[in-house]
This record gives structure tokens, C-alpha cells and sequence, in this order.
């Protein structure tokens, strides 16, 4: 547990605690105190906001919990120096981080531990269904608002028993759907004249099994067919059956939903054996720069889809920093590439901000009323729910956000080994999102 | 033509599986124990390779003349202080030992590492093959892991077969009071056993951090590749497990070529039919002391 700071009244504490609102004026608040050195320290602050926030940071999905930290101490920082103005009082707040260990039982419990133990007043999650869908019902289950990202929303909604379509009191998502992929590796496939044969390498998991459902379809309408295999285990170290078969059929371009070691196994093994796409868009497999910096120099020119990029033509409604800026200063700070997970961790301190300093009050009820209608202009692109279904939000409790798609493109001697091209910004432009393209798709070797 | 290359494509990937069992089937040879930190090993081992690739530069097969003695000092070190003691409590204790080390290790390097999946690259040689007939190509680094994986056990084999240590080693294995009454130093002869498993894991980790992806996680897919081959070969016997890993990748590869779904599965069954109708292996070995 980490308690930034120690400086509130102990009697405000146990009030937050219990859930207790101050105030319960609604009117909306300038979030940010302009105060130059910690306003904890005048006696201003009403109470401490609790955010409890799980994410995979050990395990096999850590790489979408890596750069948590990195976010969390920047908005800790953040809050310190601006506490936020929730119903005309000063809230000073505290982040609790729990670490989901990549186990949905773990990711589940931690968000319940958060409710029952430190008393949160909001959970946020993000890092795959795994990890998003728990938490989500452990907050429907102790009634607390939860705001979950980075998982494509099918899953979130059919999480349901027996994948039965559910509603949600509590919990609000945010994130592209699978259409927006279709649409970004449709945009990809239209730039290179190909046969229009897809191979498609689906693994026997939650992503596999929506995927291989729900593409070929969605494709299918502008002739492209998919020629997928049965879907493997997670773990095969050969793909010979999969290689031949897509020989066999001629497929000249290639998706799928990978885990980055099979797909490094496929990669290398597709070459060794002669099987050579004109275009490959991946999804999951090459979101992360080490998975494709992994590959070597094969890499290069494989796409997928792109949730964020530090050309992104947005910046937080909270700090006001741009994503250029805030992957720089992930990349000064710990020395490594940006990922795009750093977007929509702070996007979710914006929503939540917002959904407090809107609120204007912690009581929870009050809060996810506010967010059935919230609309924040976040550094990831707008997010708005809305009761009724329409083009942001196709279910309630479900925003979508903008989808791009790139390609990796070997930088021969630059900072990093593989920078992240754009080149469709098709699905991101019919939502309202000018995103630059860096480039056009260009075909494989 | 597809069912041939499907059976060459797996006796290839059954050397990679012989290589990674070649450390675990001698060390239940000679001490019957059954190193659970065998798949975590290899990972260290694979770090060890990658960081001597990106630091120095040196290409990745020369970092094996590193990471092979160092390995072999970690395992004699562990052997020395840590097996066996253990080995000398009950039959469960060593596999706990290996099974906390393995857990130590991982968080070790997560801790080190990070999640970040990594690789050893080699440059052009990943997609390089041999093409055999116009409908079969073999790649030639996984022809590299196969020779490499049989040459490994061959010399294993000669070893035990012809020096005076590897002698002991066997009369430690058979009979390991009678073995001390003829002067024999059980715990250097263990300890030997495991530097030689634990650099032949050295190995198979440069090997398998070339061939794919790894994360400190990654140990224990592999690391149930490995039992199965060791189990399916025959216990303690190491033509046995060369055997056992070309049966067990024929069986992944020509499954996966009949039913894509299932060929890690396949590969699962042949596995429980040994164990329930041959339990001590196709080619067993061992005179059971």
C-alpha cells in the first residue's frame, strides 16, 4: 500500500472511509488549485479521494502493467501539487495500486480488497479482459463505480454468465471494439493489391475465439476470405501445419491474435519455410516494441492495430500535457520505449477526475450517475457514455475510443531499433480524430 | 508431401526437446531427482546469453563458451550447499528445494528484466533454410538444435560409459552405499552430475532464447516439453530421452497436420499412454537400486 500523503485530518479520513460526501453541492469545479508548493500544507484540504487502481504488473501480461508505474508517479505528483475541488472543497488524493499478478482470481480479489479494506471510493483496472473483467464485477458485486481500458469492449460486455449481453450499474469502459480493428486491417489490406486471401493464425483463447468469430464477416462484405486453421493452443512450438496450410491456399496476407513468443515461433518458422506474406497485420503479438525488437530484423513492416502514438492530436484534460510530451518523459525517466498502455492509464485519472470534480461529491451513487452521461476530452481521444446507444457508445457503460493502425518500421541506427509508423487513421477520422499519418503501408520483403 | 515435411519438421523439433531434457534426465539418472528448476535455469541461462550479445557484441554461438562453465559453476555451487542437504531428507524435499528456487529465480528475473519478452538475435540465420525437395525446407538453425541436441547425448552417453567418473556416476546411481564402502564420494559425484546438467541447460537456454521469444515466465511451458521426453524415453536412460523427444515432437507436429487444434494435445497423450501401459519408458535404462 502507498499513502502519498500523511498530512490529512484523521477525522476526514475515517468520513472518506465510509464513503461520506462532504458536500453535497453539485456544481462543477475548476479541478486544479494553482498552488506553487504542495497546498496540502494550508488548511484547505477537506479530506483525501481514495483511487484504487489494479493492472497486471508480474506475469505473463506484465507488459501491459510496465509503464503503470511510471503514470501512477506522475499523476501522484501531479495530485499533490493540485488537489482536486470536488463540490467546492480541496480533496487531496490517494492512489492505491494493487498488482493483479496476470491471474483473473488475483485481479478480482485485489479490487475487493481495495473496496472492503482501503476503502476506496473509485477502482480503475485496465490490461486485457483477464484483468478488466474481475475487477468489473467485483465492483458491481460491493457497489462502487469502476472505470476500466485497454480491452477491446466485446469482451467487457458479454461478461455476463454464458456470454449472455449484460447491464451494468457500476462499472464504465472505455476502448475501440473489434470492429474498429476489421476496419483499420481492412484500411492496411486496401493498400497493397493482394489475392485478397487472409491466413489466419488464431490461438484457443478469449481473444482467439472473438477473433476467429467474429473477422471473418466483418471482412467478408469487401471479399476478403479467411482461411484460419482450428484454433491452437497458446504454447505450440511448431506451426509447420498452420505454414502449410496457408501455403497451400496462396494466402497472401496474414493476421491473427498471437501471443508474442508463438508468434515469434510462426515468424521464424514462415520464413525458414518459405511461406512469405505480401502484408501481415497482427494483432496483440507486436503491440509492445521489446516483442518486436525480439523478432530482429524480421520485424520490419509487420503492422497492427494502434490504440495511441505519441503523434496523437489530444492532450489530458487534467495536466494538460500532449502524448509527444508524456511518451518523452516516460522515455527520460526509465530509459526505455513508449508503450501505448501509458495513454490510457492517465486517461483514466482524467475520467476520474472529472467524474469526481463533475459529481461534486464522493458518494458513489452520485458518481456513476455521472458517469452514465460523463464526457471527457482525454489525452487518448474523447470518451463519452451515454444511456442510449449511439456512435461514441454502442452499449451503455461503453465509450468508444479512436483506433489507428501501423506499421514497424526498422529505424537503422535511430533511438530505437523499431519506431511505430501510422499508416491508417481511417476508423480514428470517421470518429472526429485527425491523427497524422507517418507513412503508407508498405508491403513485406 | 505435407505429412513428410509435418514428420521432418518433428523429428527436428524432438532434438530441441532432447537438448532441454538432456540436464533433467541425468540428474534423475544419477541422484533421482527431479529438478523442478530445470525450465528456470534455461532462462537464466538465456538472459545470461542476451546480455553478453548486447553488451560485448560477441556473436550469440560464442556466448556458449561463457554461459556453459558459468552455468556449470552454478549448478556444482547449488549441488554443494543446497541439494544435498536436501537430498539427504525425505524423498519430497528436493523437489521442493528446486521448486522454491525456481519461483526465486523467476521473481529474480522479472526483478532484473522486466516482463519485456526478449531474444537472442542472430541476424540473418533466423530465416535461413535448406530447402530439401520443392515442398520440404528445414530451417537451419532448427537443424543446428538437432545436431547439436544428438551430439550432446551421444557425448553424455560416451561419458558415462567410458571415463572412470562417469563410472562412478553409475555406481553412485545403482547403489550409492556401496558406491561410498568402495570409496567414492557420493556428494563430489552429485555435484559433478549437476554442473554437467546445469551447463547442458546453459546450452539448451542460448538455444532456446535464439529459436523464440522468452520472459522470466517462460520456463515452464518448456520445462513440461522436457519431462515429457525424459518420461516417454524411459527414466535415467539419455538415448531413451533423445528417443522420447523426437517421438514426443513427431507426435506435436504430424497431430497439429491432422488436427490443428490438438497437436500439443496429441503430443499430451502420447505422453499418458507411455505412462499407463510402458511406466518405466520405451527404452528404460535404469537398474532400479
Amino acid at each position: 500500500m502507498k499513502f502519498g500523503r500523511k498530512t490529512q485530518i484523521a477525522a476526514a479520513l475515517g468520513a472518506v472511509t465510509l464513503g461520506l460526501t462532504a458536500c453535497s453541492g453539485g456544481s462543477i469545479n475548476n479541478n486544479t488549485t494553482p498552488s506553487a508548493s504542495g497546498g496540502s500544507a494550508s488548511g484547505a484540504v477537506a479530506g483525501t479521494v481514495k483511487i484504487g487502481f489494479v493492472s497486471p504488473q508480474t506475469g505473463p501480461l506484465a507488459p501491459f502493467g510496465e509503464s503503470d508505474t511510471f503514470v501512477i508517479n506522475y499523476m501522484k505528483d501531479y495530485f499533490s501539487k493540485n488537489p482536486l475541488m470536488i463540490g467546492g472543497k480541496s480533496y487531496g488524493v490517494d492512489i492505491i495500486v494493487k498488482d493483479a499478478q496476470s491471474d483473473s482470481a488475483k485481479a478480482g480479489q485485489a479490487a475487493a480488497d481495495l473496496i472492503n479494506n482501503d476503502g476506496v471510493d473509485i477502482v480503475m483496472a485496465a490490461g486485457t479482459p483477464d484483468i478488466v473483467n474481475p475487477v468489473a464485477d467485483a465492483c458491481e458485486a460491493n457497489n462502487t463505480p469502476c472505470i476500466t481500458d485497454n480491452a477491446p469492449w466485446q469482451p467487457y460486455v458479454l461478461r455476463g454468465k454464458d456470454g449472455i449481453k449484460s447491464t451494468f450499474k457500476w462499472t464504465y469502459h472505455f476502448f475501440w471494439g473489434l470492429e474498429d480493428v476489421a476496419a483499420t486491417f481492412q484500411d492496411f489490406w486496401g493498400q497493397v493489391p493482394t489475392n485478397k486471401k487472409v491466413g489466419g493464425l488464431f490461438p484457443n483463447d478469449p481473444d482467439g475465439q472473438a477473433w476467429s468469430g467474429n473477422l471473418p464477416t466483418m471482412v467478408g462484405a469487401n471479399g476478403y476470405t479467411i482461411n484460419f486453421p482450428p484454433l491452437y493452443p497458446n504454447g505450440t512450438q511448431d506451426f509447420s501445419a498452420q505454414i502449410s496450410s496457408f501455403k497451400q491456399n496462396n494466402d497472401e496476407i496474414l493476421t491473427g491474435v498471437p501471443i508474442p513468443p508463438d508468434f515469434t515461433t510462426f515468424w521464424k518458422q514462415a520464413k525458414q519455410q518459405g511461406y512469405n506474406p505480401k502484408i501481415a497485420s497482427v494483432g496483440k503479438a507486436l503491440l509492445f516494441p521489446s516483442s518486436v525488437d525480439a523478432l530482429g530484423d524480421l520485424g520490419n513492416n509487420l503492422s497492427t492495430e494502434v490504440w495511441w502514438h505519441p503523434s496523437w492530436p489530444t492532450k489530458s484534460s487534467l495536466t494538460g500535457i500532449t502524448p509527444k510530451q508524456l511518451c518523452d518523459q516516460y522515455e527520460t525517466t526509465t530509459g526505455k520505449q513508449w508503450t501505448q498502455p501509458i495513454g490510457y492509464v492517465e486517461a483514466l485519472f482524467e475520467v476520474a477526475a472529472n467524474a469526481l470534480t463533475t459529481s461534486g461529491s464522493t458518494d458513489k451513487a452520485n458518481l456513476v450517475k455521472t458517469l452514465s452521461t460523463l464526457s471527457t476530452d482525454t489525452i487518448v481521444g474523447h470518451v463519452q457514455w451515454s444511456p442510449t446507444a449511439g456512435p461514441t457508445s454502442p452499449t451503455p457503460n461503453v465509450a468508444k475510443t479512436p483506433l489507428a493502425g501501423g506499421q514497424w518500421r526498422l529505424t537503422n541506427g535511430g533511438a530505437h531499433k523499431y519506431e511505430l509508423v501510422l499508416t491508417s487513421n481511417a476508423v480514428a477520422t470517421s470518429e472526429g480524430l485527425n491523427i497524422p499519418l507517418g507513412g503508407k503501408e508498405e508491403a513485406l520483403p | 508431401m505435407q505429412w513428410a515435411n509435418a514428420i521432418v519438421q518433428g523429428v527436428i523439433l524432438g532434438g530441441l526437446y532432447a537438448l532441454l531434457a538432456a540436464g533433467l534426465s541425468l540428474m534423475f539418472g544419477v541422484m533421482r531427482l527431479v529438478n523442478l528448476a530445470h525450465g528456470a535455469l534455461a532462462i537464466v541461462a538465456a538472459y545470461m546469453g542476451m546480455v553478453l550479445v548486447n553488451k560485448t557484441g560477441i556473436p550469440p554461438f560464442a556466448t556458449l563458451l561463457i554461459v556453459v562453465p558459468v552455468m556449470a559453476l552454478v549448478g556444482w555451487v547449488l549441488q554443494r550447499t543446497l541439494l544435498n542437504t536436501a537430498l539427504n531428507r525425505q524423498a519430497l524435499a528436493p523437489i521442493l528445494v528446486t521448486f522454491g528456487l525456481a519461483v526465486i529465480l523467476q521473481n529474480l528475473m522479472l526483478e532484473l528484466f522486466t516482463a519485456d519478452n526478449q531474444s537472442i538475435d542472430v541476424g540473418s540465420l533466423a530465416g535461413a533454410s535448406i530447402q530439401i525437395t520443392p515442398d520440404i525446407a528445414v530451417g537451419v538453425f532448427p537443424l543446428i538444435t538437432f545436431v547439436v541436441g544428438v551430439f550432446v547425448i551421444a557425448a553424455l552417453q560416451l561419458y558415462l560409459a567410458k571415463t572412470t567418473t562417469g563410472r562412478a556416476m553409475r555406481a553412485t546411481s545403482d547403489d550409492r552405499e556401496a558406491a561410498q564402502l568402495m570409496g567414492i564420494d557420493h556428494r563430489h559425484i552429485y555435484a559433478l552430475a549437476t554442473a554437467i546438467a546445469v551447463g547442458l541447460v546453459g546450452l539448451a537456454g542460448v538455444f532456446l532464447g535464439v529459436r523464440t521469444q522468452f520472459n522470466p515466465t517462460f520456463g515452464d511451458v518448456t520445462l513440461i516439453f522436457a519431462f515429457e521426453a525424459v518420461i516417454i524415453g524411459g527414466l535415467g536412460s539419455l538415448w531413451g530421452t533423445l528417443w522420447g523427444g523426437i517421438i514426443l515432437g513427431v507426435a506435436q507436429v504430424v497431430g497439429a497436420q491432422a488436427f490443428p487444434s490438438s497437436g500439443v494435445l496429441l503430443g499430451h497423450i502420447v505422453f499418458l499412454l507411455v505412462l499407463a501401459f510402458r511406466p518405466t519408458g520405451l527404452f528404460p535404462k535404469v537398474v532400479n537400486g
